[in-house]
């Protein structure tokens, strides 16, 4: 009724004949289109790969940024002793009015040692701890400024050397595959023919299907869309992995000034079609299903940890049946905080606690409903 | 080519050269056409009008006094002793003396050059296609095995593929030793185990040869010549297992390294990472062929001073020919050029044939014979306190005791 009656102070006035049929809801979308352009969108990103392949490179390609300017190599020596680290930049784009606040998180180290195993461990252990912290806020009282530091996709590097998916790669895959929407990724392209390009592809489809690993599958069209829509959708999903070159240097080519690699016997175009799948990526990554990718995230990863850490917090419970243990949330490495925070804690503790119990009891019934 | 009777004269060991740039006595300037040729036919069996080699096979040293004046130089194994060094045009005719290198080229085309080169790396570096580029032929395991995969192997595998190729009547039996498997694993600690092993095998296998009481007139080489390993080009720095491959590997073997699939890295990018690799090296202390401690003369070092100012060469490997500018070339096709092969201008392959052919193929054998061979030899009787008494031979001193490469090293 309200929004009706928004509506009609706004909007000119409309003929009578469809003033009777026309209720006004339509306009939700623009409404909810001028809330977002005031709140503005943020977009976790995750890198990881060996060093070398270009990820940086390519992060700076698809926003056109240079968030890596000063970076420092480290030597053979002082990598061996290196363990995976997790870094974040954040960086606050503006286009046309609209604001994204965009993370990206790296992983350097990944993958360099002699000896790699469990090399992940640092980075899905990142993943849960920021979930962790969304369930903590979300479960507390002061739900106004939840920041979401979720990690929305996470695009994996493959190195476009080998002959499929290593021993790394598929344990690194299986390990993120239900906690973030994993883009695998044929980085530095310009070294393959096209042959060889459609190889390694065909190959890398193949080995995905044939391990089990379950990367980030683009929604199907609706049937209503339109024919160049689906085109489009079904060319996007053909060329799957994308094979992707990325430049922090502008060339001139056929005249025009473009991001590019110039090499004695030519020059590759990052934004030429026919040379690599950058394009395809950025579409993707960006204009089209960065908002999907956020809602998979949410509703699907998101809710699995979730579930997964309600569970095992109620079964812990069951086991241990004292109602006055203390309150086995996840533990968090928080600081020290200070006494008005220390408060709040208290607070939000004895509302978990409270909203555990009722779950239990919940749970019984429904047990004894079974019966 | 003629036939000739094998005969039963000295033993020459196959991996004599007749660029012989040690000597005791004089030099080996060739004299500028005074007839040389036409005397060489006179005192050797064969008329063969062969073509002078090119100026690989002879150095040319430069000396500064004039013609006709007899110099007197001091020889530098033997301190304190003089020799005089006579001149062809003092000779009261010519003698002949220069045929024996004829006859030294003659006789190892005859019997033909043993070369094995193992080539290390993770899968999908182009191992076998350079291997096929170097050699102009299908030689690499890739190329022979009836039911080739490509998956990757859970340990590291040696397998060694043997082929025999002529060109221009030279004979070479050319080994290639492949690793499959190395660098493939999640946790790749010891995968270097396996090749050190064989290394050590094939200096054990010809060691016991050289000691047996009767031993063969040659004796099959499978020693390691060469070993090629190829760096992934990630453009940043030499990563843990190359460090500790070639760490360890580099006192047993000469290491060429290479910088594989380089049509991934322009020019600028090369240069940075071949720099950072050269700092990485020397800061590691790691020793890649040629090593500086073996030249023996300014000559040789400048050369491959040169040659180390250049390594690791960055290659690109293929086996397809595309038709540019009316030639047919070596090359890869894609959508935005051709990378040429072998165009110095593209890559640096060309360098690395030279290098590993044409220039320093003897050079490399000479270096695991006198070298890595001889410390092996060393430390192996060092260990087994065997003294040659016991074998039954009359003693005699061991040569290169300390193992560093000795001058007076000629097989004349």
């Amino acid at each position: 009724m309200t929004a009706n009656s928004r509506h009609k102070s706004r909007a000119p006035r409309p003929d009578d004949g469809e003033e009777k049929d026309y209720v006004g809801f339509a306009t939700l979308p623009n409404q909810v289109h001028r809330k977002s352009v005031k709140k503005g969108f943020d977009f976790t990103l995750m890198v990881a790969g060996e060093s070398g392949l270009g990820k940086s490179t390519l992060v700076n390609s698809l926003f056109l940024t240079d968030l890596h300017k000063d970076r420092k190599l480290l030597n053979a020596e002082e990598r061996i002793s290196q363990t995976v680290e997790i870094t974040k930049h954040t960086v606050d784009i503006e286009e046309k009015g609209v604001k994204l606040k965009l993370t990206i998180v790296d992983t350097p180290g990944f993958g360099d040692a002699v000896n790699n195993t469990e090399c992940w461990r640092p980075v899905t252990d990142y993943i849960d701890q920021q979930f962790e912290q969304y369930f903590r806020d979300e479960s507390g009282l002061n739900r106004k400024n939840i920041q979401d530091n979720r990690v929305h996709c996470c695009l994996y590097f493959i190195p476009p050397f080998g002959h499929g998916l290593r021993p790394v790669d598929i344990e690194f895959i299986k390990a993120l595959q239900d906690r973030v929407s994993v883009v695998p990724l044929i980085a530095k392209a310009d070294c393959l023919m096209p042959s060889e390009v459609k190889r390694l592809k065909e190959q890398l489809r193949e080995e995905i299907d044939k391990y089990g690993i379950k990367i980030y599958q683009f929604p199907d069209c609706d049937s209503d869309e339109d024919e160049e829509f689906k085109r489009q959708d079904k060319e996007l999903k053909e060329s799957t992995p994308f094979a992707v070159i990325g430049s922090n240097t502008v060339v001139e080519a056929r005249g025009q000034r473009v991001r590019g690699r110039l090499y004695p016997w030519g020059i590759v175009e990052v934004e030429n079609p026919s040379h690599c799948d950058f394009v395809k990526l950025r579409t993707m990554l960006i204009r089209t299903h960065m908002h999907d990718l956020k809602d998979i995230t949410s509703d699907c990863h998101y809710e699995n940890y979730r579930a997964q850490c309600i569970q095992s917090m109620t079964s812990r419970m069951n086991a241990d049946k004292r109602v006055e243990s203390p309150v086995p949330v996840p533990v968090l490495p928080l600081p020290t905080p200070d006494a008005e925070t220390e408060k709040l804690i208290r607070l939000k503790d004895d509302e978990l606690r409270r909203m555990q119990q009722m779950l239990q009891k919940m749970q019984q019934q429904m047990h004894e409903q079974d019966l | 080519m003629r036939q000739e009777s094998a005969s039963a004269d000295t033993l020459i060991p196959m991996e004599e050269s007749d660029t012989n740039k040690t000597g005791v006595v004089g030099t080996e300037r060739e004299d500028g056409g005074t007839g040389g040729e036409q005397t060489a036919n006179m005192n050797t069996a064969n008329s063969l009008k062969e073509d002078k080699t090119p100026s690989e096979k002879e150095t040319r040293r430069e000396q500064e006094t004039e013609e006709g004046q007899t110099q007197v130089e001091v020889c530098r194994s033997v301190p304190d002793l003089q020799l005089s060094i006579i001149r062809d045009s003092d000779l009261f005719g010519y003698v002949g003396i220069e045929a024996v290198l004829e006859q030294m080229k003659l006789k190892t085309i005859k019997a033909g050059f043993e070369f094995n080169i193992m080539v290390v790396g993770q899968s999908g570096l182009g191992k076998s296609t350079l291997v096929n580029t170097l050699f102009k032929s299908k030689v690499s395991r890739k190329s022979c095995t009836a039911n080739y995969e490509e998956k990757i192997s859970k340990t590291v595998k040696l397998h060694s593929v043997t082929h025999l190729i002529e060109e221009k009547g030279v004979k070479m039996k050319l080994t290639v030793i492949d690793t499959p498997g190395f660098g493939d694993q999640i946790n790749n600690k010891n995968c270097w185990e396996p090749i050190t092993t064989y290394i050590n095998e094939q200096y054990e296998k010809y060691l016991r040869e050289e000691l047996h009481v009767n031993r063969k007139k040659r004796i099959p080489d499978t020693r390691v010549h060469c070993c090629i390993y190829f760096l992934p080009p990630t453009g940043h720095r030499l990563r843990p297992i190359d460090v500790e491959f070639m760490r360890r590997l580099g006192t047993i073997v000469s290491i060429v390294p290479v910088i594989a699939k380089a049509d991934t890295l322009t020019i600028e990018e090369r240069l940075e990472f071949k720099e950072r690799i050269r700092q990485d090296l020397a800061s590691n202390g790691i020793h890649v062929y040629p090593q500086k401690e073996y030249d023996e003369d300014p000559e040789e070092f400048i050369l491959n001073e040169r040659i180390r100012g250049n390594i690791p060469f960055a290659v690109v490997g293929t086996d397809k020919e595309h038709n540019v500018n009316g030639n047919n070339v070596l090359g890869r096709k894609t959508k935005w050029g051709i990378v040429e092969v072998e165009n110095v201008a593209h890559c640096e392959f060309v360098n690395l044939r030279d290098l590993l052919i044409r220039s320093h193929l003897q050079d490399l054998k000479d270096v695991t014979n006198n070298v890595h061979y001889e410390t092996y030899r060393v430390q192996r009787l060092n260990e087994s306190n065997m003294t040659f008494s016991e074998l039954g031979f009359s003693t005699w001193p061991l040569e290169n005791g300390t193992g560093a490469r000795c001058d007076s090293d000629s097989h004349l």
